[in-house]
């Protein structure tokens, strides 16, 4: 019979070498499926890595890619550590992406850096106010947020879609081609955002933007009084009462700060990259869930999300280079769900110890007998 | 109200609503042992891949073809459903966490898809289709006719799985021991009860259910794979469950109005109603929302239904 008993300390090591030996796991697995398939493993797997690093211009495409699975991160990791489950990271940042293209086209002739600067605040005050809306259910009535901020996802993707493809919106380009097909109006130039060059490596503004903000998040979590009084919410309830934390204002601004980080995400989407509403890409991209991903893998740590969201970017990145009939669509999906599965089942590692137990007749035969009383963690 | 229309809206009411269903019973099954899964939209979706898979190479004439399809959406649902299991009730995984984990593997954009690719299943419709059958001669019958004679072999199915669970969860002993295990794992432990081996088998039970509401979508209502298919109806199925405070009947009820309110779309669409499609697509989600609030607040805050022990792990040192 194997047991589970706890531990009531994880060693150091142990907590680099389970996520480590997870990551090798979902590997393997991903590249039996591979094989299972009719692929070959190995060489997928060197594609990815000379398209997601190693390969002209991969890393700056990598880097564009991590971006808005940067800020989806981590808006899901700080929900998740105060145990407010906010699935609904891609309608934050669908609603993001609405309202800031909208910013930047409305201010169309004024200086770069106040367009810019009313993209972000527009995206990251959209995406608080959507998901202020599962976040006042859950703290006001006791609705259950996993699944109305998840349902919301979809009301966002039928909004976005309305305003490009079902209206003769202020988004929607009505002039030339856009007459007959739809498609948004293009954002001005002075919309679009820096870019920082370092050593070959183009890092786009969203990107940094966002490692600010996990840096900003972390000091939040650690040094502020919301913080605290976040934590003391999520990890003792009842204290938190007692201490007279109002329990129902911090879940609600959680929830809009988690919002807030995915809908700068879809201001980035516009501004670094589309420049222009684009609902079916934005629909298609899957970027909300894979941020979950990415915060389960950081383990919820707002920096490591940066890091978490390079290699998923990377992944990601290689998966739209390589997309065809010899790297099917869902591949890049498959690898990431593998990586977050095996992370989950590897924490048991962390935190318990795995035994043999054995059975009141063998410890009988043994020589001295094990000890009755067990000191309680 | 034309009664012409309302048969139409009745008739794929249940239509549409059967699939949810389906997934919802199982949800009913696998929370009242006391573990949550939200990875009924990650099993649906396999499901839904395998049975247009199986429909497409199947050999023979179509019942068996068919039934072949059922068959494998259950087994790879039911599949997903172990995983699920072994990461909940053996390695004590948070169930919240878990079952995001499996949507988002065998999701959308994950390994239904990936498998939708390598089979070759997105090639068009499904050659053999789940067609309406007439088993009682009683579909001339002027309304009810159309609305319940008139319906397909897995909607008669889900009414002959209705009467089966509600007397399996109420009447029976094993029904009592479940509920015992969802309500409090410790005191069904000491009566002798396998927890462990209950959960397992209604949570692999309950995803095999999700997983013919997925073969649903491929073989009636679309019937043609595309990725993302089922379109977050995992998660209404999910909502159903709370709005059917965990019992089969009631569960039903709300399974036929998501049904409607699916069927809103192509059936007023069809006549030319101007109301933005986004809308009317939009509707299920915004319902599904309204109805989570009203349940949640007011008198049924109570969580009248809802097993005790829903979503935490048993461990015996624990007692």
């Amino acid at each position: 019979m194997i047991r589970l008993e706890r531990r009531v300390e994880t060693p150091r090591w142990l907590d680099v070498a389970v996520p480590l030996a997870s990551f090798v796991a979902a590997l393997v697995v991903g590249g039996l499926v591979l094989q299972l398939t009719g692929h070959s493993a190995l060489g997928t797997y060197e594609r990815i890595v000379e398209r997601a690093l190693t390969s002209d211009g991969a890393l700056s495409g990598t880097l564009v890619a991590a971006t808005p699975l940067l800020f989806t991160g981590l808006a899901a990791a700080v929900a998740f550590r105060m145990n407010v489950f906010n699935i609904g990271g891609e309608g934050q940042l669908v609603l993001g992406a609405i309202a800031a293209s909208g910013a930047g086209l409305a201010l169309e002739g004024r200086p770069g850096w106040l367009i810019i600067g009313a993209m972000v605040v527009a995206g990251a005050a959209a995406g608080a106010a959507w998901a202020a809306i599962p976040g006042a259910l859950r703290a006001f009535t006791g609705t259950n947020e996993i699944i109305t901020s998840l349902m919301l996802n979809y009301v966002a993707a039928n909004l976005a879609t309305y305003l490009i493809f079902g209206s003769r919106s202020f988004w929607r380009s009505l002039e030339g081609s856009g007459a007959t097909f739809p498609t948004g109006k293009r954002l001005p130039p002075e919309a679009s955002w820096p870019s920082l060059e370092l050593g070959g490596v183009v890092v786009p503004f969203g990107f940094l933007l966002g490692v600010a903000g996990a840096v900003v998040l972390l000091v939040v979590l650690r040094a502020t009084r919301f913080g605290f009084a976040m934590r003391v919410v999520a990890d003792a309830p009842a204290a938190a009462r007692y201490a007279g934390i109002r329990g129902r204002r911090v879940v609600l601004g959680v929830m809009a700060l988690s919002g807030a980080a995915a809908g700068i995400g879809g201001a980035s989407n516009i501004g670094d990259t589309r420049h222009v509403l684009d609902p079916r890409g934005l629909n298609q991209a899957g970027y909300g869930y894979a941020g979950i991903v990415v915060a389960a893998l950081a383990r919820l740590n707002p920096v490591a999300v940066v890091f978490v969201s390079i290699v998923m970017g990377g992944l990601a990145n290689a998966g739209r280079a390589l997309q065809g009939p010899d790297f099917p669509a869902g591949l890049v999906g498959t690898l990431q769900g593998l990586l977050l599965v095996f992370t989950l089942g590897g924490e048991v590692f962390a935190r318990y110890r795995i035994r043999r137990a054995r059975t009141v007749h063998e410890a009988h035969a043994g020589a001295p007998p094990p000890p009755t009383a067990e000191v309680t963690a | 109200m034309n009664s012409n229309l309302f048969v139409v809206i009745a008739a794929s009411a249940i239509f549409y609503g059967t699939p949810l269903y389906f997934a919802a019973l199982g949800e009913v099954l696998t929370e009242r042992s006391g573990v949550l899964n939200l990875g009924v939209e990650g099993m649906m979706l396999m499901g839904a891949v395998t049975a247009a898979s199986t429909s497409i190479h199947a050999p023979g004439p179509t019942w068996f073809a068919l039934l072949l399809a059922v068959l494998a959406g259950m087994v790879a649902a039911g599949a997903l459903a172990l995983l699920h299991a072994f990461l909940v009730v053996t390695l004590r995984v948070n169930q919240v966490v878990s079952g995001l984990a499996i949507t988002i593997l065998a999701g959308g954009a994950g390994l239904s898809s990936y498998l939708a690719s390598v089979w070759g299943v997105a090639t068009g419709p499904v050659p053999h289709q789940l067609s309406s059958l007439d088993v009682l001669g009683l579909g001339d019958l002027p309304v009810l006719g159309p609305i319940v004679f008139d319906q397909n072999a897995l909607t008669y199915l889900s009414w002959a799985a209705l009467i089966g669970t509600s007397w399996y969860l109420f009447r029976t002993r094993r029904g009592l021991e479940l509920r015992a295990v969802g309500e409090s794992p410790a005191t069904a432990d000491a009566m002798g009860i396998d927890v462990t081996r209950s959960r397992y088998l209604h949570t692999v039970v309950g995803g095999m259910l999700a997983g013919v509401g997925g073969a649903y979508f491929t073989l009636a209502i679309v019937p043609t794979w595309t990725d993302g298919v089922t379109a977050g109806r995992g998660w209404i199925a999910i909502a159903l469950v709370i709005f059917g405070f965990w019992r089969p009947d009631l569960t039903l009820l709300g399974a036929y109005l998501f049904g409607a309110f699916s069927s809103l779309a192509p059936t007023l669409q069809t006549r030319g109603v101007d109301v933005p499609v986004q809308l009317l697509d939009s509707l299920p989600y915004l319902t599904t929302v309204v109805v989570l609030v009203a349940v949640s607040s007011g008198w049924a805050s109570r969580r009248v239904g809802a097993p005790a022990a829903l979503g935490t792990a048993y461990e015996r040192e624990d007692r």
